[in-house]
Order: structure tokens, then sequence, then C-alpha cells
């Protein structure tokens, strides 16, 4: 039997499961924000613009539930700051410390993106923050320093995970990779969602529905090769865990997507939001499986 | 910093009486479960379960019986944090709430911790978890509080027969080597010390003598440090960055300017 099997679950439930599922949604959208931003054509910007009006409210969520999850959440700040001596605390080798100093950069940008966005609007009341917005430079100097930002959230807590000794998690290497996939694909859902009906984002829609289709075959892939290097651990998911795992995140979440994307009037005008939208069920339930399945154990 | 100390633990003296349970309860004033509600397991005389934010010592009651109960026997063994000296917990502490000693041993600061329970999952034993009346993550302190007046911790105080040793743990690698060679001297030849050495997480300064394998007393028999996922997991993750954003660029630069 694995050593990780003697080990205590940290009672990470629902607020847990829906930062990792926020906050790689933040992340991912972000960085498909700058993508859109500077290898997309001039009528996507919009898109790109909504991108960034987004991001920056799921990261103040984000924050709260973190804060809200502490068993002492007036301390939060002890994250940052060592309380005795008010001299930064930060471990480089402690995920949670580096995700903590993560999560803020990211919020700084998010925030400078989302005021580069709010300048950006046609008729805007603060039209000097069009300079945080790409093609300036300094809006592409922020958007290309925010998109490592935004990968790394959309990772780390996937890192976060493999370093305990629990069940899974710290069974294989591979949940950071299966988690920023898993957040390109949700966050490319949520865009094609937020376009949908915008006579403007119909051809950014087609792009990140194609763009969707590739990373949700990459996801495939990755959760494959999760669970073949968990090796017998997987037993673990010779349950309803497991059925959710094929079911909502391979099948609901992957497949069908993928097979609504390749025929995209199946359903009529309905087939790119249906897709979309069990993208984004089957990351939700992906992270539900990854987190409540080891905490079972 | 003064000589690392510990614990040596000889399950095979141990006569289950719970005295260091209570005795750790008491000086560290520990709540206790349900409000004080008394609450039997109802299928041994192991009535605390597991050790947690409230339960800093813990007697574990093993019943070894035939299925017609003509042969048996009990292995008793007082539970405690390890103390490794390469401490899972201490690493992945995010705020430095924990913090190891000038004992060697590992304690967390009640009053630093925000309860984010990342070392909970992170230590190789199960052997911390939340105090449900501060909120924070607690465990043994090796009476970090008494070591620094000069005394002895409560639970090996209390110990009646010497099951739990304290001392320095050169002090107490000698004195179990010495034990392990009486018992197979005796006939008990599956006699051995566990933890004891530098091979299992550096050393734990609470290590034990068993007689049967560790996954019977429920303790892991290849305990690790949790950071060795952080190299492998943080590469994999970059393979993924880099080939999501390779995808991303390869999708919108595709359109070549052509409506789609």
């Amino acid at each position: 039997m694995s050593s990780t099997f003697f080990t205590e679950p940290p009672h990470w439930h629902w607020l847990v499961i829906l930062y990792f599922f926020l906050g790689g949604i933040a992340g991912g959208t972000y960085f498909l924000a700058v993508l859109i931003d500077l290898f997309g054509r001039v009528m996507d910007r919009p898109l790109g613009r909504l991108g960034h009006l987004v991001v920056f409210p799921i990261v103040i969520v984000c924050g709260l539930l973190l804060i809200v999850d502490l068993g002492r959440p007036e301390r939060f700040w002890h994250m940052l700051v060592q309380s005795e001596t008010w001299r930064p605390m930060f471990k480089a080798y402690s995920p949670m410390s580096i995700g903590a100093w993560g999560l803020l950069g990211f919020g700084f940008f998010a925030f400078l993106s989302f005021l580069g966005a709010i300048g950006d609007a046609e008729r805007s009341r603060w039209p000097r923050f069009r300079v945080l917005r790409p093609p300036r430079v300094l809006g592409t100097v922020v958007g290309i320093v925010g998109s490592i930002f935004a990968l790394f959230i959309a990772g780390y807590t996937g890192v976060l995970l493999a370093v305990t000794n629990r069940p899974i998690w710290s069974d294989t290497p591979l949940l950071g990779l299966t988690f920023l996939v898993s957040s390109a694909s949700t966050s490319a859902a949520l865009l094609i969602l937020l376009g949908w009906r915008r006579r403007w984002a119909a051809t950014g829609v087609h792009v990140l529905a194609r763009f969707d289709s590739l990373v949700l075959i990459f996801e495939l892939i990755a959760l494959v090769a999760l669970v073949v290097s968990l090796g017998n651990i997987a037993r673990v998911w010779l349950n309803a865990w497991g059925a959710l795992l094929v079911l909502g995140v391979i099948v609901a979440g992957i497949l069908i997507p993928l097979a609504l994307n390749s025929r995209p009037r199946i359903l009529g005008s309905l087939t790119v939001p249906a897709a979309a939208i069990l993208v984004l069920v089957g990351g939700f339930l992906l992270r539900v499986v990854i987190v409540l399945s080891s905490e079972a154990v | 910093m003064a000589e690392p100390m510990g614990f040596f633990t000889d399950t095979t003296v141990c006569i289950g009486c719970k005295a260091c349970e209570v005795a750790c309860k008491e000086w560290n004033q520990l709540p206790a479960t349900n409000g004080g509600r008394n609450t039997l397991s109802g299928d041994s005389y192991d009535n605390t379960r597991r050790l947690d934010g409230m339960h800093w010592r813990h007697v574990k009651f093993i019943e070894q019986f035939a299925p017609d109960r003509t042969d048996g026997r009990w292995l008793l063994m007082s539970d405690v944090c390890k103390h490794c000296v390469q401490a899972g917990c201490l690493e992945v502490c995010p705020t430095g709430a924990i913090f190891r000693t000038e004992f060697d041993t590992v304690v967390i600061q009640s009053d630093v911790c925000n309860g984010c329970r990342d070392c909970i999952g992170a230590c190789p034993f199960g052997v911390i978890d939340i105090n449900p009346v501060s909120g924070t993550a607690q465990k043994c302190t090796l009476c970090y509080d008494r070591l620094r007046g000069g005394l002895e911790p409560a639970c090996s105080k209390a110990c009646p027969t010497d099951s739990i040793n304290f001392g320095t743990i050169r002090e107490l690698r000698a004195m179990a080597d010495k034990r392990v060679g009486q018992l197979q001297t005796a006939g008990e030849k599956r006699a051995y010390l566990y933890g004891a050495d530098e091979k299992m997480l550096g050393g734990l300064n609470s290590f034990f003598l068993l007689v049967d394998r560790p996954e019977i007393y429920g303790l892991p028999p290849d305990p690790k440090i949790p950071s060795r996922n952080l190299k492998p997991g943080a590469f994999w993750s970059v393979v993924g960055a880099v080939a999501v954003g390779l995808m991303g660029i390869i999708s919108f630069r595709n359109r070549g300017g052509r409506d789609v």
C-alpha cells in the first residue's frame, strides 16, 4: 500500500474547488484576451476587451474565497507578511506561499488590464487608460508580464495539490499540467459564451471554438497520462468518483463538446454555446473529482 | 543550538493506560471531544481513535486475533508527532507558523497559523489537524514550554512503564539499540526500530520500537517529503503552458487575414 494512504485530508472542500475553477478561468481568460490583443485581428479586440473586463472581478472573488476558507480569515495577511517582524513572508519551495504572491501579482496586472479595457471603450470617460492595452508599448508589456502570472495561476493549484502527501494528489506530477490545460479549455468556453450572439464577435468565437477543440484533445491526452501515471493508485477511482470522471469530465466535458465543435450545425445556433457550457461543467467536475476523491480516502 | 531532543517509544512495554494522553491534555489545556460528552468507539478500548488538533497523543490498540479467538495479541502504541528532521509540514507552511526549535523539534505557533490546512495534507503521518477551538492547525510541541523550562515533556513524565522515553537523540538511539538487542536475544526476533536512522525523512526525532510491520501500527512504510513533487510538477506545468501558448498563437495567427 502506498504511504500516501496513511495521511489525513486537509478538509479542502467546495470553496477551494470553486477557487481552483475560477482561478483557472481567470488565468486562462487573461491569457486568451492578451493573445487576442497581440495576435488577433482588429475586429476581435472587443472580445479581448470583454475578457479583461471579467477577469479582474473573478480574481477578487478568488481572493475572497481563499480568505473565507481559512480557519482564521482575519489572519489572511500572514501569507504575505510576517506578523512579528513585518518582513515579507515568502517560501520559494511552498506552492501555497508562491501562489499567494502569484495571486497578488496577477490581481495587480488584471487590474491594470481592467483599467485598460475600461479606457478602450468607444465613449470612455477615462481614455487615458488606453495606454494599458496593446498595441501601446506599456499595454503590451503589461499583457505579456500579466500573461506569465495568468498561466502560473492557471496551473499552480495542481502543483499545490501534488506537493502534499495525499493519495492521488501526490502520486502524480501531472496535476499542474492537467489543471492548466483545463483552465485553457474552460476559459475559451467562457469567452465563447461571452461573445455568442454578438455580431462583432462571430469570427473571434469561431477561432476560439477551433482553439478549444485543440486544447480539449490535449486535455484528453493529459487525463489519460494522469491516470497511467497513478498506476495502482488509480484503483481508488473504481467507484462513483471514477464514474463521474469518465461520464462527467471525459464524455460530457470533452468528447461531446469535441463532437459538437466538429458538427457546428447539429443543434443549430445552440451548438456553440452547448459545447461551451459542457466544457465549463466538465472543467468544474474535474476539480470536484480530483479534490473530493482524495479527501474521501 | 541545544542537542537534538526527542522521544523513543518502546511499544513492547506500553500497557495502554493512556496516562500520556491525559497528561498531554492537562498540560496543554486541550479541549475535550464533543464538548466533553462521552462518546465511545463501540468496537475497541481506543476511544480517541486518531491524532488531531485536540489529541496530540494517541494510544493505539491493535487487536490481532485468530478468527476462532484461540490465539491473539494486543499491540499497544502511544503515537505522537514524529518531529521529522525533514518535516513536510514545515516545508509547505506558507505563514512561517511552523518552525524548528533549538531542540530540533517542530512546533506550530498558534498565534501565527491562519488555518490554511496545507500542513495537514503534507504530514506523511497524518498527525496534524485543526483544533476547532482555536481554528488553527495544532499538534504535539514536544512540550516546548516545558523544555525551555528544563522540564521533561508531560507525556513521558507520566508514563508509568517507561514506554515513552525522553532525552537527547544520541542517548535515545543507544538505549533503543540496546533494547532491540535485548528483545532479539530473548526470542522476539521481530523487534526493530522505526525512524531511528537518517534514512527516514532525515531521521524521526520521535521514533519507535515495533514488533510488526509499520502498516499494522498505522504507520507509513515509506514516508516522503512533499517537496519531491515540486520540480516535476512545475516542469510538466511549464510544458503544458508552452503547448497551450503555441496552440493559441497558431489558432489566431493561422487566420492570416482571411475571413473565417
